[in-house]
């Protein structure tokens, strides 16, 4: 299974980070090979959209989960489309993230903030 | 870092004004103007430093090199947003109504047009012993929450320590008012008791609302219209926002 | 004469302005460009309806041609195209219907609908044709709709009064295009003059002739009244701060049809304004 993080840096000690569709890099963390690499995040410098451009970073990566604190309702839309389930990470620290969702502590993200283009 | 941010919906109603006042009774030592497009703030801020100043990039446009065209008009003809003409048998890119889409990079049969960075304003951070964040957006520029995001970035960056940050907003519902809502402790609304103020501080509290932030109400010449004061009053109990 | 009101700063009296100066020419069309908060219909209350959607081309998918080239999704620019389960996704809010999706299709895959973004409502109010542009909350741009409204401006020597957007965003650029005279409603304080040192600078972009009202003035900032005469802009009118207008505008009235101090006001200010224009 691949588990994708968004985070602040490129290292294992990174916090995750609060925004999904600006932060600098992901963190995709294969279970079965216990491997980590990092993906630059090239939706960051978007003007707009950023939110749809990370959502196809993911899905480009083959993730099959993603851990995040917050997440817009475009990029959801997107992630939903790919069977892509979101998680609500708790805390800023991935180790610890990680270890939650595996012990299926962490729970499904049900609330999504409005794009900037915002229905009412 | 606490983050207090203070909207209005309506133009006029006093943003500015609540916020300066805010900064000087709390000795806040950060805040931040996220008003790219208009800002005031620091007219009254009182920073005696000058500030950092870099500039913010926003969306490529379009650059047609004049030696290389040749009139053919395809640019012209496909161009959605009126954003280019033809003058002296050349065509020139408006930079005011290009929308930096690429179609006339895409069309030109002479590979006369490059999608090319644009300084679309600049980001300016004052430090002495206090810390203070603003941008200013360039004329006719599409507005946009990645340079108020940046306008905060700057502020959490140069001031980690601080307990509160005070941010004067925008008006309006859009693009910058939401990204300047995320990750803001309290949303406090400055209205005005008119019919026009009612009417737009209405559609920011839903806005906010829809954010998922904690609001606050706060009217702003309360005594012109003292019927408008009421209905302003039972909006935001309707809200369950504290006024 | 097409008579653009604008003013940078938020809470000048923009729409105060122009609504009156149309109420008071007695015939005249007032066309509301504040799309995303159009409030002159608040003050005009105009009667007759009618209504006219505006709408943008976006694109449309044929799945049976489509191959999954994905250079649609690479070339938006606005990153409104998505490629999940072998097709593409498009995310309407964003797209800027620019059609360079469907240009660039190797196989003729997309075609265009057509989306609603806004109306454009005209109805009567008295002598004035009150024309209203009103985007759909959400959209991407208010440019399309501004320019449906401003469709329906008069050919005639008839007075249109156009009501601009707050700031000097490519808005308020659109608004005033077609202009023959730019008024510019500023108010004397430092705010006020910061934020009208940056209008004047987008009329003067735009080679527009214009002049100033000061609302509120309270004759104890002074510094706009000398930033006007250094670059030589004629002041047309100083309207007094007055707590009866203030009230006036907040129960919806119309100063000029309420109280005939107004009227004269804004009957010689229209004047001076169309001796300033030439016309």
């Amino acid at each position: 299974m691949k588990i994708v993080i968004p985070v602040d840096e490129k290292k294992p000690e990174s916090s995750v980070c609060v925004s999904f569709g600006r932060a600098p890099y992901f963190m995709l963390h294969d279970t079965e090979g216990k491997t980590t690499e990092y993906i630059a995040n090239t939706a960051a410098e978007a003007q707009g959209g950023a939110g749809l451009k990370a959502a196809q970073l993911i899905v480009d990566c083959g993730a099959n989960v993603l851990l995040a604190p917050r997440c817009g309702q475009n990029a959801a839309d997107v992630l939903n489309a790919a069977q892509i389930k979101i998680h609500k990470a708790e805390g800023l620290r991935t180790a610890e993230n990680l270890a939650a969702f595996q012990e299926g502590k962490l729970t499904l993200m049900t609330q999504f903030q409005a794009g900037f283009h915002g229905r009412q | 870092m606490k983050k207090l941010l203070i909207l209005s919906g309506k133009g006029g109603t006093g943003k500015t004004t609540v916020a300066a006042a805010f900064i000087d009774f709390l000795n806040a030592e950060a805040f931040a103007d996220c008003d790219v497009d208009a800002p005031n703030l620091h007219l009254v801020a009182g920073m005696n430093t000058l500030p950092e100043r870099w500039d913010y990039f926003g969306s490529q446009k379009a650059f047609i090199d004049p030696p290389k065209c040749v009139g053919c008009g395809a640019c012209l003809d496909n161009c959605r947003f009126d954003a280019i003409v033809l003058r002296d048998g050349i065509c020139e890119v408006d930079e005011y109504a290009c929308e930096g889409c690429g179609v006339c990079e895409y069309v030109c049969p002479q590979s006369a047009v490059t999608m090319s960075d644009d300084v679309a304003g600049e980001q300016m951070l004052y430090k002495d012993s206090r810390v203070f964040s603003t941008a200013k957006l360039k004329m006719g520029r599409g507005n946009s929450g990645k340079l108020v995001t940046g306008v905060k970035k700057a502020l959490i960056s140069a001031a980690p320590d601080s307990e509160l940050a005070v941010i004067d907003g925008s008006p309006g519902v859009g693009c910058p008012v939401i990204a300047s809502v995320s990750g803001v402790n309290l949303v406090l609304i400055v209205a005005e008791p008119s019919l026009s103020g009612i009417h737009d501080m209405e559609r920011i509290l839903k806005t906010a609302v829809i954010l998922m932030a904690k609001v606050a109400v706060c009217v702003n010449k309360y005594d012109v219209c003292m019927e408008r004061w009421r209905t302003s009053k039972d909006i935001a109990e309707k809200r369950a926002c504290p006024l | 004469m097409k008579l653009a009101v604008l003013s940078g700063k938020g809470g000048t009296g923009k729409t105060f302005v122009s609504v009156n100066l149309a109420a008071a020419a007695g015939s005249a069309t007032y066309i509301d460009c504040d799309v995303e908060e159009p409030n002159g219909r608040l003050f005009l209350k105009p009667e007759r309806l009618t209504s006219k959607t505006v709408t943008t081309k976006q694109p449309a998918f044929d799945a049976e041609k489509c191959t999954g080239c994905r250079k649609c999704v690479d070339f938006c620019r606005f990153n409104a195209l998505v490629y999940v389960k072998a097709k593409p996704m498009l995310f309407s809010e964003v797209c800027h219907s620019c059609g360079g999706c469907r240009l660039l299709c190797p196989s003729g895959a997309i075609s265009e609908t057509e989306k609603p973004v806004g109306v454009v409502e005209c109805g009567e109010s008295g002598g004035v044709r009150v024309v209203t542009g009103c985007m759909d909350l959400g959209e991407a741009s208010g440019i399309p709709i501004i320019k449906a409204a401003l469709a329906e401006a008069s050919n005639a020597d008839e007075l249109t009064v156009i009501d601009c957007p707050p700031g000097s965003a490519c808005s308020v650029m659109e608004s005033v295009q077609s202009a023959d005279y730019c008024l510019l409603v500023a108010e004397s304080t430092a705010f006020g003059l910061h934020n009208f040192k940056m209008v004047y600078e987008l009329v003067r972009l735009l080679h527009k002739p214009c002049g100033v009202v000061i609302n509120k003035a309270d004759g104890e900032y002074i510094a706009l009244d000398i930033f006007c005469r250094e670059h030589g802009i004629p002041v047309l009118c100083c309207i007094p701060y007055s707590e009866k207008l203030a009230w006036l505008g907040a129960s919806g009235q119309i100063a000029a049809l309420a109280d005939s101090k107004y009227a004269k006001l804004f009957h010689s200010l229209l004047d001076d304004i169309r001796k300033e224009a030439c016309v």
